[in-house]
């Protein structure tokens, strides 16, 4: 069996099982943790756009999510539609992105860690403070999730198939821009900026798209959330939300792209569990984030993916494996960058 | 006129906690290049370590100076023991903090529950004092001076002392200055302290008067970024006036536009990014 | 018309003047070789002719079109290439990627989001053959990390070719290369035709001299000496320079 085929197979098993999911988990609550993990799923794979690919740490994506999903909230408080609700966050959370994205682009590296944490962090204060607009601590409701094509969503099966869809059409996306020319050029200036100057490349305006596309999806992202939640607060706004899809991204393997989608569905899970058992989320939250960085800063799927190749080596005693579908590129050079940070050819 | 005056007042007073809360910041920042995202915590914690021993009956100067010396003992054993392991990686350093952040804010709300907490002004320190035919709360003036005081005892520290010609030296080129003998590791260690314990120092004095609640670190903290954002990394000029300045436009804006008043912070910091990106006093850092 | 032509630069860091009153005339089809003592400012010049610094006054043309204000992106885009001193490839690509970078740098299509870059049979093409000339093309796939000093080198020589630039910056291509390697390099750059303009800064002048055609020689930012082969070498000011090297 080709690598390619390999590879295809795997997929078509794996979408088989996410979209029955609903048949073979029978638990609403599973389910819902499920429609969870994708939702923020497709915001750690935004994030993932500027930490894994174009260098840029980023502290402050909880507002651009929270930016949608407060838009469209209070435009369906004032009763206007889904549609236009929705289209409306999104134009307004791109142009937030593109104020967010030029004043981040004044400093690189830990300047724009802290521009964006501040930026971030204004958005938490406006959300809690201005009351009249947002109201504050009480934050909203929302009594209604869209119905496309007139199929209702209310059920917790069939949120999860739209927030399915969605999240596949995140990832595609997500796959053509790791392959694309564009997205080499953003890898490249996180690289080698100076060099990539001199190319010809006009790093800012790279950088500054990134940020775009990935306010763009965090946005999405976003307003699943409020249809899920049915309700947003200040409290998404906080900088322990930004510091999840942070820990989200890292844990699974920045850079690549079923990392960021593993860290989301270990810390949605973990979430789950421990604050069943333990009130201090963010103690725990803590401590992951210092054993990881401390320990495994490249991450949980490219460091299993290392272990699995050793050991695969070792059963065959040989160099590379056919089993392992990580290895060398298939017949036409062609290898899709899920599991490890691209070694593209 | 005296709603202005006593705004005013509490200006220059916020702008004085923010000057103690910012100005390890900018040390901590300029010598390490870390953006120390615990630096909220030391300041909350060491309210909250000041607070229980002034309801020990402990002297109000004495809980602030053991609070930053306890501070100043923890700050010191994170950077040697989990951030220099870290060493010139800034990002996972950065992180590490931040995970400490987390730890700290928890921790503070496990052991000192929900409740905010204001403790009364020392008696020593209560009261008004008339000048120029209006009144100033004694408390609010003597933060001021303490701030001063502080500032002047850093400045003397780092333009006049041969441990402030190391730092400095430090924060112009770190791999030199070891070549040359300097033992920046430790020089690390030592400033990570000093930041905690004038956070911890600054948290004490402004309980009386902001008091002490959980998710005080996470509202001070963009408080310290922004102070140095606009006025310049690694500057401690550029800290006081940073400082002043937010303190005077926080409570102006929450006077006038409750609404509004993190977005007026946001403006000056936005300015500042567009126009002159190194801040007010900062050098461009490479 | 001149293919490269500096008048008057002059560039400082604070107080300390790096490049004075610098003038340079290169023709087209020229081999010049830019030589001086560590710290001459030989670099520097070629960060301002890149557009990495911004000069404190002068000129700079290419072909007869004033460039001292274009930004560094554009130079590439009007025939100017360089490569590094220190080697600046990109770390996690194959050698093949690299150079497909190089020309992606000027091609409209680095904006498109939506293609497949590896199949893009036409520029991995030209890739290759970039690489041919520079001989590595038998190790085309292979990732940066896994090769050598001297091929790196190689390949930051076939990124710059790719580009089919009009005038070729050098920053010292010898250093580092073992004696083989040298003789290679060499070669290579003998072969590259008279269509462009190559200037290079060499150390080393045991194995650049033979290249050149004109020789400039700087020292503490300004031009010291400058003329024919024949004309440097024999120069006593030369000899000064290099303390009898």
């Amino acid at each position: 069996m080709s690598l390619l085929t390999q590879q295809r197979a795997g997929l078509a098993i794996a979408l088989v099982l996410l979209v029955t999911l609903p048949v073979w988990i029978g638990n609403t609550y599973y389910i819902n943790i499920a429609s969870q993990i994708l939702l923020w799923a497709i915001l750690a794979l935004s994030l993932n756009v500027l930490v894994g690919w174009a260098g840029l740490t980023s502290l402050g994506h909880a507002g651009l999510f929270a930016m949608a999903g407060y838009t469209a909230a209070m435009l369906l408080d004032r009763g206007y539609g889904h549609f236009t609700a929705d289209v409306l966050a999104i134009v307004v959370t791109l142009a937030t992105t593109a104020v967010f994205a030029v004043l981040g682009l004044r400093a690189t590296g830990i300047g724009f860690l802290m521009i964006t944490l501040a930026i971030g962090q204004i958005l938490w204060g406006i959300a809690y403070r201005w009351v009249s607009l947002t109201n504050g601590d009480n934050g909203i409701n929302v009594s209604t999730r869209p119905a496309p094509f007139g199929l209702a969503l209310t059920s917790a099966p069939a949120f999860y198939l739209a927030a399915l869809a969605v999240f596949l059409i995140a990832l595609a996306t997500m796959a053509k821009f790791a392959r694309s020319p564009f997205g080499a050029s953003l890898r490249g200036t996180r690289d080698q900026s100076r060099r990539m100057t001199a190319l010809g490349y006009n790093v800012w305006l790279i950088r500054f798209l990134a940020i775009l596309f990935s306010g763009f999806w965090s946005g999405v992202a976003g307003l699943l959330f409020i249809y899920y939640n049915q309700f947003i607060g200040p409290q998404v706004v906080a900088l322990t939300t930004s510091a999840e899809a942070l820990l989200m991204v890292i844990s699974g393997g920045s850079g690549t792209l079923l990392g960021p989608v593993v860290g989301a569905a270990i810390v949605v899970v973990m979430k789950n569990v421990v604050s069943a058992y333990i009130e201090r989320w963010n103690l725990v939250l803590g401590v992951i984030f210092i054993l990881i960085i401390s320990f495994m800063p490249e991450g949980l799927v490219p460091g299993s993916v290392r272990l699995w190749r050793a050991g695969v080596r070792r059963l065959r005693g040989t160099q590379s494996s056919s089993l392992d579908p990580t290895s060398a590129p298939g017949p036409d050079g062609r290898r899709i960058p899920w599991l490890r940070p691209e070694r593209t050819p | 006129m005296s709603l202005w005056l006593t705004l005013a007042v509490n200006s220059v007073a916020l702008g004085s906690l923010l000057f103690l809360l910012s100005s390890g910041f900018s040390l901590i920042f300029g010598l390490m290049r870390i953006p120390n995202l615990m630096h909220g915590s030391f300041f909350m914690l060491g309210a909250y370590f000041g607070v229980t021993l002034l309801s020990k009956g402990v002297n109000f100067w004495i809980s602030a100076l053991m609070s930053a010396a306890a501070m100043a003992a923890i700050g010191g054993l994170i950077e040697r023991f989990l951030l220099r392991r870290l060493e010139g990686q800034v990002l996972p350093q950065v992180l590490l903090t931040l995970g400490f952040a987390f730890i700290i804010g928890d921790l503070c709300l496990m052991l000192w529950t929900g409740d905010p907490w204001q403790p009364a002004t020392p008696d020593h320190l209560r009261g008004v004092v008339q000048m120029a035919g209006l009144y100033f709360p004694v408390y609010r003036l003597v933060i001021v001076i303490v701030a001063l005081v502080v500032a002047v005892a850093l400045w003397l520290l780092v333009d006049w002392t041969r441990l402030g010609a190391m730092i400095r030296a430090g924060v112009d080129d770190a791999p030199i200055a070891r070549v040359v003998g300097i033992k920046v590791s430790q020089l690390f260690t030592g400033v990570f302290a000093l930041g905690a314990a004038l956070a911890a120092f600054g948290g004490v004095m402004g309980a009386p008067y902001l008091s002490v609640y959980p998710g005080l670190d996470f509202e001070m903290l963009p408080l310290a970024l922004i102070v140095v954002i606009l006025g310049g990394t690694g500057s401690l000029l550029g800290a006081l006036v940073g400082s002043f300045l937010i303190g005077f436009l926080y409570n102006f804006g929450q006077a006038m536009l409750p609404d509004l008043a993190y977005v007026i912070l946001f403006l000056p910091m936005l300015l500042i990014l567009v126009l002159r990106p190194q801040g007010l006093f900062g050098r461009v850092v490479s | 018309m001149t293919a490269l032509y500096v008048r008057g630069l002059n560039k400082s860091f604070g107080g300390l003047r790096v490049t004075g009153n610098i003038e340079l005339a290169v023709e087209p089809g020229e081999r010049r070789l830019i030589i001086g003592p560590n710290g001459a400012g030989k670099t520097t010049l070629f960060n301002l002719i890149t557009g990495e610094f911004v000069p404190d006054s002068g000129t700079i043309s290419l072909f007869g079109r004033d460039i001292t204000r274009a930004p560094a992106r554009r130079r590439a885009h009007l025939g100017l290439a360089r490569t590094y001193q220190i080697i600046t490839l990109f770390p996690r690509d194959t050698i093949l990627r690299n150079v497909t970078l190089a020309l992606l740098g000027l091609s409209p299509l680095r904006w498109n989001a939506f293609l497949d870059l590896a199949r893009q049979d036409h520029l991995t093409h030209r890739a290759r053959e970039a690489l041919a000339r520079v001989g590595l093309e038998a190790i085309a796939e292979r990732q940066l990390a896994e090769t050598s000093y001297g091929e790196r080198r190689r390949v930051e020589i076939a990124m710059a070719l790719a580009q089919a630039p009009k005038v070729l910056l050098l920053d010292e291509p010898f250093a580092g290369l073992s004696i083989d390697e040298r003789r290679e390099l060499h070669k290579l750059l003998t072969a590259i035709p008279r269509e462009v303009t190559v200037v290079m800064i060499e150390h080393n002048m045991d194995v650049a001299l033979d290249l050149a055609d004109r020789i400039t020689l700087l020292h503490f930012g300004e031009v010291m000496v400058e003329g024919t082969r024949a004309d440097v070498v024999a120069d006593p000011r030369t000899r000064e320079v290099y303390l009898g090297s």
